[in-house]
Formats: C-alpha cells, sequence, structure tokens
C-alpha cells in the first residue's frame, strides 16, 4: 500500500522536516532544530503539530445516537454538555482497548478524533454496532492540527479571534477564511492548546499564518516525549487489546453514573476490576541516573523477581532526564517502590513515581 | 604526525604513537539527532576490532558504538557521560569517547581515510 501524505506535506518539505512512515502516512519526525529543542520551544513557546493522520469521525445524530453511544462508551453522554469533550476508549467485550479518543458533542452529533493507526478499524466495529441509523464520515477532506504550548491561545487568538476563550476539553465552530473550522481547547502535550480540525485546501495557509505570528511546526519525535513527561498513554505501546481501562490507570475517564447501570460494552469486567481490584496497573517510573529503559525492558523487584515491563520510555527534555511507564504487578505500584530495569543484560535501579513527570497548566476556566 | 582514519560504522580514529582516540563521526551525530545517553567501555577493558564499545542513545533510539580497532582502552571520556549534548556540539574533538593503546597497527589500513568516508557517507545517507 503506498504511503499517504497529510495537507501539510509541502510545508513539512519546506522546512527541512525528516520524514517516517507512521499509520501508513509520510509524517515528520522533526524538523532541523531537533527533538530537544521542539520539544522545548513547545513548553516555552508554541508548537504546530499536524496530526491529520488522526481520523475525525462526525455522527450525525440526537437523542438515539446518543442512547447508542451510551451502549458503546463508559460515558455519561445525555448530560455532557453541548461542545464539550471527553477522554475515553472504544473496548471489546473484555474491556480490552481496541483504541483511546475524544468525544466532543456538537449541535449535529458527535465528533469522535481516532488513532490514526486504528482509525479504519474503529470505524468498522462501529458501523456494526449502529448499523445504518446514522450518518457516519470518517472525514478525509479535513486536517487536523494541534497547537500547544504558553503563547498558543494569544498567536491563535491573532488568527481566529474568540479562540482564548474557549475552556478546557470544549470547542466550538469558528471561521477561517470564511471556512468553517471546529476547535477544541485540548491537546496531548500537557500544554494548554487547541485542536483544529479545518478543511483540506486551507490548512496550509493557516499553519503558515501561526507560524509567522511565532509559532514553529514540531516533528512526531517531539509529540512523543512531551506526551510520556504528561504521563498521557500512547495506543499500541501503553494501551491495547490486553489492557483494560482499569489496568491503564485510566479510571477517571469512566463516568461513575454509568457503572451503577453497567450497560456498555466490557461493562461486566471494568465492574469487576473496579470492586476487586486488578493484578497489574500502569505506572509511571523513573529511572536513577541517566540510563534510558525502553518500550519491553523487563522489570524487577528488589528479590530479582521479574514484575513487569516498560510499554513507553525514553529521555524527557523538560525533566532533563529519562523518563518511563509500564504495567507492575499490583502490590509493587506503591510510590517510591524500588525497582530494577534490566537494560543490555545489566539490572539499573528505579523506582514507581506518581504521573505526570512534567505538571500540567491547562486552562480551566476563561481567562 | 597523527592521521585520522574513519569506520564504516561512522566511528573516527586519531593514532598518536601506540595510543588512539576514538569517537563518533559529526556525520553520524546528524544521524542519531539529540544525544541523551552516551555509555563507554570500562578502564582497563579489552576490546575487539568490530566489537561493541559502547552505547548512545537519542530521544529516538538506543545505537551501539563500536570499536574500529582492536586493544585495551586505557582511558574513557566521563565529559559526554555526565553531559551527552556535548556529542552533537564536537563530536571530532573533544567529545571523543574512549582512547586505546592498539594491539595491531595494520588494523588501521582497513580503515578510510576523510575523502573515502565523506564519500561513502554520502552514499549511505542518500
Amino acid at each position: 500500500m503506498e504511503t499517504k501524505k497529510t495537507s501539510l506535506y509541502q510545508l513539512h518539505q519546506d522546512c527541512n522536516a525528516k520524514f517516517v512512515e507512521f499509520a501508513g502516512y509520510q509524517m515528520p519526525i522533526q524538523y532541523s532544530e531537533g527533538i530537544v529543542e521542539e520539544h522545548k520551544f513547545t513548553r516555552n513557546h508554541s508548537g504546530i503539530f499536524d496530526v491529520s493522520h488522526m481520523g475525525q469521525l462526525f455522527i450525525y445524530g440526537g437523542e438515539d445516537l446518543i442512547k447508542d453511544l451510551e451502549k458503546i462508551f463508559p460515558l455519561d453522554l445525555k448530560n455532557l454538555k453541548l461542545n464539550h469533550s471527553k477522554y475515553s476508549f472504544l473496548m471489546d467485550k473484555d474491556a480490552g482497548i481496541h483504541d483511546d479518543l475524544i468525544i466532543t458533542k456538537t449541535k449535529e452529533g458527535f465528533l469522535i478524533i481516532l488513532n490514526a493507526a486504528c482509525k479504519d478499524n474503529d470505524f468498522k466495529i462501529l458501523k456494526e454496532f449502529l448499523k445504518d441509523k446514522y450518518k457516519m464520515v470518517l472525514d478525509e477532506n479535513r486536517s487536523l492540527i494541534a497547537i500547544q504550548g504558553p503563547k498558543s491561545s494569544e498567536i491563535l487568538n491573532d488568527v481566529i479571534n474568540g479562540v482564548k476563550d474557549l475552556n478546557f476539553m470544549s470547542g466550538n465552530w469558528f471561521t477561517f477564511e470564511n471556512q468553517k473550522v471546529y476547535i477544541t481547547r485540548s491537546g496531548y502535550t500537557g500544554e494548554d492548546g487547541f485542536e483544529i480540525s479545518i478543511v483540506n485546501d486551507f490548512v496550509d495557509q493557516l499553519t503558515r499564518e501561526l507560524i509567522n505570528k511565532g509559532s514553529k511546526l514540531i516533528g512526531l519525535g517531539a509529540r512523543d516525549t512531551l506526551r510520556l513527561e504528561a504521563g498521557l498513554c500512547l495506543y499500541g505501546h501503553d494501551l491495547d487489546k490486553d489492557k483494560t481501562p482499569v489496568e491503564a490507570n485510566l479510571k477517571w475517564a469512566i463516568s461513575k453514573e454509568r457503572i451503577s447501570k453497567g450497560d456498555f460494552i466490557g461493562s461486566d469486567i471494568i465492574i469487576k476490576q473496579l470492586n476487586d481490584g486488578v493484578s497489574k496497573i500502569r505506572v509511571g517510573i523513573k529511572p536513577e541516573g541517566r540510563i534510558i529503559a525502553r518500550e519491553k525492558t523487563k522489570i524487577f523487584n528488589q528479590s530479582d523477581v521479574h514484575i513487569g515491563e516498560i510499554t513507553s520510555g525514553t529521555f524527557g527534555p523538560s525533566v532533563n532526564g529519562p523518563v518511563a511507564m509500564g504495567y507492575v504487578e499490583n502490590e509493587f505500584s506503591k510510590k517510591n517502590t524500588k525497582v530494577f530495569l534490566e537494560v543490555r543484560g545489566k539490572k539499573h535501579p528505579a523506582s514507581i513515581c506518581s504521573l505526570p513527570f512534567y505538571k500540567k497548566s491547562y486552562v480551566k476556566g476563561v481567562n | 604526525m597523527s592521521e585520522v582514519k574513519y569506520s564504516k560504522e561512522h566511528e573516527w580514529i586519531k593514532l598518536e604513537g601506540d595510543v588512539a582516540t576514538i569517537g563518533i563521526t559529526k556525520h553520524a551525530t546528524e544521524m542519531l539527532g539529540d544525544i541523551v545517553f552516551a555509555e563507554l567501555p570500562e578502564k582497563g577493558s579489552s576490546v575487539e576490532k568490530d566489537g561493541t564499545a559502547g552505547v548512545v542513545e537519542s530521544t529516538k533510539a538506543a545505537s551501539d558504538v563500536y570499536t574500529p580497532v582492536s586493544g585495551e582502552v586505557v582511558d574513557t571520556n566521563q565529559a559526554i557521560v555526565d553531559d551527552p549534548s556535548r556529542i552533537n556540539q564536537d563530536p571530532e574533538d573533544s567529545a571523543w569517547f574512549f582512547k586505546l593503546k592498539i594491539k595491531d597497527s595494520s588494523e588501521m589500513d582497513t580503515l578510510m581515510n576523510k575523502d573515502d568516508y565523506d564519500k561513502f557517507a554520502k552514499e549511505t545517507s542518500a
């Protein structure tokens, strides 16, 4: 299968991007300044991420659609306010995670942002469940960019007036060059920021205007170090079909109202795990010294017993040291528990720590 | 006069008397990106030509560092372990990796000179 290009491909090239294939797309891993500088620029100023490879699924419908989606997602969608967003998951009947996603209630129905590698399968699963009751569009005509970091609100507001008044995890329709753009105040870096859905033909112009105002394009490499410092999961690494949201320590994202009734896909297992506990759980792991423990690194306890595995690990530029997360047996998941990580045949000391590694600065209310 | 030679694994080596200083090339650092971790061989240990003699890691991945000649490790550069970003800043001088008392100076003959290496680097990265 030929790799796809996003509508910003030319701009990436103009900015000297190094490309990698990711989920069937040619995506920028970094630009000329490199991952560490891009990471820091996002934390201190403002970075733009091309996330057009992600799925933008629009499902059109009203009351019936809310009821049907509540049979799928562990969310209280009925009481979700218009233009508000929630983090959630598409699970199988055993509560294994098919994908993690952001779902937003719009006037027309719902907008669901899906991972690139999962979007086609997600669409199939949702289509099987919802049949032909609702119009469902996995929109290839729209691009998605994220602008993240402390200066982003000011920069984006200069180009699209009014966005600075959005609250965290809420959105609305705005206009840019007479085009309707849907903007949410959200992101995946641990910084204040926005995600902008815009038709393909106008994304290049919008992005160039944001760059002219002082933002910079940031590659997938820095996106990964940013999200890991923020303690956020990456599907296919920290989350997959062998892990449940409870094991992934994401029970905060499951609606309490929905648990009491428990009539969504995977609810039997979720309720059981919430009551009885789980045998493995996702934790933050801080290696001592500078050693980097990457995905699949084995974790041992102080008696040299294998107790788990790293699922994401890298060097955190803002932490200025190695950071990791992984799954350990529940009894070793307490903060400050000493563990050992096997890297290149040697065991290196580390400790279990709370997430995030880097403190969030999301905007909660209107400024 | 000491001559600098280069390996296909993108190490440089500078021989002075029977002591060789070894590091990774600027081209290697450009391919790796930001280096955030370095591990060096132990002083006093013996390393064999083309064998592993260290590790560098960028934010993206870990890569082995090989030794282009055999010998005994007589010195290592702690400064690059303490601050691996020095490797990106000055790879072919102050950010050397280790020094070897070499076993067989004829091993130097199997390596490339600067022109050949530059050509090789250009071809392999194209």
